[in-house]
């Protein structure tokens, strides 16, 4: 260091020795989106896991032992994983047809751009549309009673089903436009090759693309799962967020803004942290077992 | 090449469900639209008769003058400071290899892949302890944790894309960092940086959890404000909140056919396999 | 599933038609191939060779005419009902397989029991000298690597009809050579049809037995690698077989087959190709058949250029008109220097405008 600063001759300075490190004056321009994240995102975290800890009555798991003791409680996380599951699975499950008929299609912004309606209003505006839409005067129920499919109106809001549909609304395009994207990463000549070699659409189908999608599949549904998973406006507005659909989220967002007890919120939160990392984690994990290399071909 | 019967009936069912979906969707928006003009809608297809006084009645009744113009400031405010944040910061990881380069790649995906509610209520609570919570201060700094990461990862390939030899020479002849950016590198990432940053706008209007979490009374954006309507749906004419619905619509819908210009529909998911040039 | 034929007389195709959208890729080919041909479909680049191929392996719908399979129609099949084996330029191969489970995948999907299947995959692996790398996946090995288990891949079903689109366009120059040997010794020990699709003239000379010339969709002469190169019966078709020079000139007689040619004032005596209709024609020279005379006779030019080619010289002349002119010379010349140069009647082509 003392060389450096009397400038001897022989070896590099510290600029020099850090340069050939990587870091100059351009890698410092990484330092305050760095600090942003450290301190809103980082820090939060780690100090609400430490006030999770601290809860009311003194004692270290005492919110944690209150949350699994009350069925109020726990239950939440039950009835989130009862909606996130079906709903994200459905998401994909659709979303792999379409993504490979839409994958032919040589205009696909417009479908595509439709399709980004719903994640752009946000899930208040459909909530907030569901209402009418599938009210019982909603040109939902009217149509199908004008066709005869039913008879008296059927009540999806206020309910399991009312959750259930705004995820799909808002989740759908978000699952397939992440499939789409990977669906569309596949070379097409793969598909050539399968075909020349005698496999029939449900071998190409199983033998090559499935293989090659697995991991981007995995992603899809770990991204979507934890959206679905961390539903509030419509858990509340067209859900029954005192009963079928008192989701996690609702559980945080009452002990923090409507009891003001933060310790409790904060372990809330982690628990529901926790909850989507060992789901995202055991579909990760099961994604390990299958290639994961490039699925544009391989080319030398 | 004829196709059997089983792949006719195939692609019929994929293309009745998009269309299921699609209709469903549509009809969704078309009835906020519908009830927000209409005088009086009971029991029947259409309303008994259109009318603009429902506009009016919520601009007052919601205040959504004031309103508008906190979405306006808090917007404005996480995109400037995601663009100024998040494009140096993606400059350096896309031209410098360093020894931390991966745990700070991994720390900007964190905030993008948990979802808001869950480090929402932690970071409201730490804003609440600050001071900040309820302010819109605290607002912008809330919206800001998703949208430099997310700048940060659409601008880093458009970088990359771009030849390393362009600002070789421009540091040959004798500009310094600062000045390279302003001359040679702003101007050549101009299209990207617009995109990723009309993706930010489009994102935080309809961003709800996280301002939900941390606004106040008079820091609620437009969002907000029309969940807290719906929600004490009763007290107000559902008109009106259908009003106010169809003019949030109106401002997310704008900036996003003006984002469809210059982006792929597929990177408002956050996946942008190439930037539009 | 595969009902492709294991064998065949000839692959007719009755004029086949490709249509996209307003743009017309094949305009209606005609073309008989005989069984154990190695046939090479050669052109520039958008000439339609490639989308021949594809519609031969049924990867494209013909929008009209029939391919035939002796008295079969195989244009109505689905590509995995042909039988056939085809060759990508990017190989195509499968990243999430072995090199063995690639290679045995065609028979995999035709239900070959599993003993055969390693029997089979197991000689293919030897046919192409890859029996080490069996277990690796294709993401690990090298180009010339990964063509040969595209090859091999495509051989080991062992189809009545091999396909190949352009497949050694990858490759640097030294392999390229190496494969094309592999790929002609392989034809010929298998005894299969090839179909091979390049836009490199030397490939089609040195593999095929016949080289189908195809421009704008359309075939343009259908003939063997010496018919080709000696007697091209299209001025196009020159220009692919390495004809550089080509000279406007006035027809100012005929003497048996030779036309006789005036350019710029010097009459010049060249093979017939093609008849014309009034007086205009082209002759073709390629630049080793063209030489100075070192008498008053041929074509005077001033050398612009010359280069040392090893065995001779290379120059650049141009005549009174501008016209440029690439000839050989054994001896080296200055530059600015008046020369004369000819070529024997046999190495001129005389094309009418009549094309």
């Amino acid at each position: 260091m003392s060389a450096v600063l009397e400038g001897r001759a022989e070896g590099p300075t510290l600029r020099q020795r850090l340069a050939a490190r990587g870091i100059d004056g351009a890698t410092l321009l990484v330092l305050p989106c760095v600090a942003l994240i450290l301190g809103l995102f980082i820090y939060p975290f780690l100090y609400g896991l430490m006030l999770s800890f601290e809860p009311k009555d003194g004692s270290l798991f005492g919110n944690y032992a209150r949350f699994f003791s009350d069925p109020f409680l726990y239950g939440t996380i039950f009835k989130t994983l009862r909606l996130a599951f079906p709903v994200t699975l459905l998401n994909l499950l659709i979303a792999i047809p379409i993504a490979f008929r839409v994958r032919l299609m040589r205009r696909q912004r417009l479908l595509t751009t439709l399709l980004v309606l719903p994640i752009t209003l946000g899930t208040v505006l459909v909530a907030e549309g569901m209402l009418f839409y599938f009210g019982p005067q909603g040109w939902f129920n009217r149509a199908l009673m004008a066709v005869g499919l039913l008879s008296t109106p059927i009540s999806v809001l206020n309910g399991y089903w009312g959750v259930f549909i705004s995820l799909v609304l808002t989740g759908f395009p978000f699952t397939f436009l992440l499939t789409l994207s990977y669906v569309t990463g596949i070379d097409p000549s793969l598909e050539n090759a399968a075909a020349t070699l005698g496999a029939g659409p449900a071998a190409r189908f199983r033998e090559v693309f499935l293989p090659l999608l697995i991991p981007g599949l995995a992603i899809t549904f770990c991204l979507s799962f934890v959206q679905a998973y961390s539903v509030l406006p419509s858990a509340v507005l067209v859900g029954d967020p005192a009963g079928a659909t008192r989701v996690i989220s609702i559980a945080a967002y009452q002990a923090a803004f409507e009891e003001y007890d933060y310790s409790m919120a904060s372990a809330i939160a982690m628990i529901m942290g926790a909850v989507q990392l060992l789901v995202v984690v055991a579909v990760l994990g099961c994604r390990s077992l299958f290639y994961r290399g490039p699925a544009a071909g391989a080319k030398g | 090449m004829q196709k059997s019967i089983m792949s006719r009936l195939w692609v019929f069912a994929v293309w009745a469900v998009i269309g299921l979906f699609l209709i469903n969707l549509l009809g969704l928006i078309a009835s906020v639209v519908t009830s927000s003009v209409a005088t009086r809608w009971l029991g029947t297809w259409l309303p008994a008769g259109f009318t603009t006084r429902w506009y009016f009645a919520a601009w007052d009744e919601f205040q959504l003058g004031d309103v508008l113009w906190v979405t306006f400031q808090a917007v404005g405010a996480v995109v400037l400071l995601s663009g100024l944040l998040g494009v140096p910061a993606a400059y350096a990881l896309a031209r410098r290899e360093f020894p931390a380069k991966r745990a700070v790649m991994l720390l900007l995906l964190l905030p993008l892949l948990v979802p808001p509610i869950t480090y929402g209520i932690p970071l409201a609570t730490v804003l609440y302890k600050a001071g900040l919570g309820g302010t819109l201060t605290g607002v912008i700094l809330a919206n800001l944790v998703p949208t430099v990461p997310f700048v940060v990862l659409v601008m880093i390939p458009f970088i990359e894309q771009i030849d390393p030899r362009t600002e070789a020479a421009a540091r040959v002849f004798g500009a310094n960092i600062f000045q390279m950016f302003v001359h040679v590198l702003v101007p050549m990432l101009m299209p990207g940086v617009l995109a990723a940053l009309l993706l930010v706008l489009v994102r935080t209007i309809g961003m709800f959890e996280l301002t939900f979490l941390v606004s106040g009374p008079g820091s609620q954006t437009l969002v907000v404000a029309l969940y807290y309507a719906v929600f004490a749906s009763g007290v107000r004419a559902v008109q009106s909140i259908d009003a106010m619905a169809v003019i949030y619509m109106v401002t997310t819908l704008v900036w996003l056919i003006v984002a469809l210009r210059f982006v792929n529909p597929t990177q408002i998911v956050g996946r942008g396999k190439r930037p539009a040039a | 599933m595969t009902v492709g034929a294991t064998t065949f007389k000839q692959l007719h195709l009755q004029g086949v038609r490709r249509e996209f959208d307003a743009f017309t890729a094949l305009k209606g080919l005609d073309l008989t191939i005989e069984r154990g041909e190695f046939i090479a479909l050669l052109g520039p680049s958008g000439c339609g060779k490639t989308t021949a191929l594809n519609c031969i392996a049924g990867l494209l719908p013909v929008s009209g005419g029939r391919i035939m399979l002796d008295d079969r129609r195989v244009d109505v099949l689905r590509p995995e009902e042909r039988g056939f084996g085809m060759v990508f330029q990017n190989y195509a191969l499968f990243p999430h397989m072995t090199v063995r489970k690639n290679i045995g995948f065609g028979l995999r999907m035709r239900g070959v029991p599993k003993p055969e299947l390693e029997k089979r995959v197991d000689a293919a692996l030897a046919a192409v000298r890859l029996e080490s790398q069996a277990e690796k996946l294709p993401g690990q090995l090298s180009g010339g690597q990964q063509q040969r288990v595209a090859i091999a891949r495509a051989i080991v079903v062992e189809p009545p009809l091999v396909l190949m689109d352009e497949p050694l366009s990858n490759l640097d120059a030294k392999l390229r050579l190496e494969m094309r040997q592999e790929i002609r010794r392989i034809h010929q020990s298998l005894g299969s049809t090839t179909i091979y699709v390049t836009h490199d003239q030397e490939e089609a000379l040195s593999l095929a037995d016949r080289i189908v010339v195809l421009r704008d969709g359309a075939i343009r002469q259908v003939g063997t690698p010496a018919e080709l190169y000696a007697l091209p019966a299209h001025l196009d078709v020159a220009d692919f077989m390495g004809f550089r020079n080509r000279v406007n000139g006035e027809l100012v007689g005929m003497e048996g087959e030779d036309a006789l040619l005036n350019i710029e004032g010097t009459v010049i005596r060249g093979r017939m190709r093609a008849a014309s209709a009034g007086k205009a024609a082209v002759a073709a020279i390629r630049p080793d058949d063209l030489e100075p005379t070192g008498t008053d006779s041929g074509i005077p030019v001033r050398v612009e250029a010359v280069e040392y080619r090893g065995r001779g010289f290379h120059g650049v002349g141009v005549t009174a008109s501008g016209t440029e002119l690439h000839f050989a010379s054994p001896y080296p010349l200055q530059r600015g220097a008046a020369v004369r140069l000819g070529a024997d009647a046999g190495r001129v082509l005389v094309f009418g405008d009549a094309r």
